[in-house]
């Protein structure tokens, strides 16, 4: 039965969590109960505020041969990082 | 109301709900899938937690010095005081499915009908547990429609699983000396006023279930007088072992 029914991505935004965060995936057979096999296979301690969900096959991720060429271009690039400027302590959630 | 109706108010409230989790209790590990073996787990937990704060508080009321354990575990069938509907054997999931759907809506209404109770645990009880059954009554309504509306076979299985189990449910709905006790002082539900809309909810979900409304109501009662079908037996054999075979073992 598990093979007929699509996997789904399940993303859980937390109490104090500004972001979805990816929890895991589970199969239901359509959104509605993808969302409520979520709520009882990733929130049963209280992680949940907000739940999405995604149908697995709907994700399009980027290929690991591809990884060199998106990827090292960045390294060694310490300019990138904001890590040179004061940041005032008023200024949360960076 | 005399302390020995309120006691066994709250034992019809806590029994319901613990043989309910027990039946339950044995899909654990069974599930037709891995999400649906967490998610009625799930329900079976909240049931526990239920029938905890029920059997707890009949234990006060009792005086007798018998804690939620002593009652879950010490007492024979006849001492119980559940709904005959919830000791029904498990079957296959539509079964399964049925027997919590007419349940749940049952108790969604009882719950929210003793959260205005004038006994303060009562209404307590009955609103950290209304939040529960809400969810409980989605899952089960939302499958019986599911399996209702699905295929033949699952439509078949469906429509007979609420067939067979229908005379049980009129029991809910049939006040006794206690129900009239826990009515008049304020402190349980009107349980004959819940019949009508239990009939329209539960009506309504059938319906969308394509499935029909069984026509007869002769209901079988005597479960919540003590009275009990041949499976609550088996099902209290499984439930109590270890506490029999090894009486206050711990670990």
């Amino acid at each position: 039965m598990t093979s007929e029914w699509p996997l789904w991505e399940v993303f859980i935004r937390s109490q104090h969590g500004l972001a979805h965060k990816h929890a895991g995936s589970l199969h239901a057979p359509d959104a509605e109960m993808a969302v409520r096999n979520a709520r009882d296979v990733y929130t049963r301690r209280n992680e949940g505020v907000s739940i999405w969900v995604v149908r697995s096959s709907d994700v399009v991720a980027s290929s690991p041969g591809d990884r060199e060429a998106l990827f090292d271009p960045a390294q060694s690039k310490v300019y990138r990082h904001p890590t040179f400027f004061p940041m005032p302590d008023e200024v949360k959630h960076i | 109301m005399t302390p020995s109706d309120r006691f066994d108010f709250l034992l019809r409230m806590g029994d319901s709900t613990l043989v309910l989790a027990q039946r339950l209790s044995e899909w654990v590990g069974k599930g037709p899938v891995i999400e649906e073996d967490i998610a009625l787990t799930n329900v079976g937990l909240d049931l526990i937690g239920q029938a905890r704060m029920w059997l707890s508080y009949a234990g006060e009321v009792e005086a007798r010095g018998r804690d939620e354990d002593a009652l879950a575990f010490r007492r024979d069938a006849h001492e119980f005081r559940n709904a005959l509907l919830v000791e029904q054997p498990n079957g296959d999931y539509a079964e399964t499915m049925a027997r919590q759907f007419l349940f749940d809506h049952w108790h969604l209404l009882a719950l929210k009908a003793m959260e205005r109770s004038r006994d303060e645990r009562v209404a307590a009880i009955a609103a950290k547990s209304s939040k529960e059954v809400a969810y409980h009554v989605e899952r089960s309504t939302d499958w019986v429609i599911r399996l209702g509306d699905g295929t033949d076979v699952s439509h078949r299985r469906m429509q007979d699983a609420v067939d067979g189990l229908w005379m049980f449910a009129g029991e809910l709905f049939l006040p006794d000396a206690v129900d009239a006790a826990a009515r008049e002082a304020g402190v349980g539900p009107d349980l004959a006023a819940l019949a009508a809309p239990w009939r329209s909810a539960v009506g309504a979900a059938l319906a969308e279930a394509t499935l029909t409304m069984p026509g007869d109501d002769w209901a079988q009662r005597g479960g919540r007088q003590g009275r009990h079908t041949e499976h609550l037996g088996h099902l209290l054999t499984e439930m109590q072992f270890l506490q029999r075979a090894y009486p206050d073992a711990k670990w």
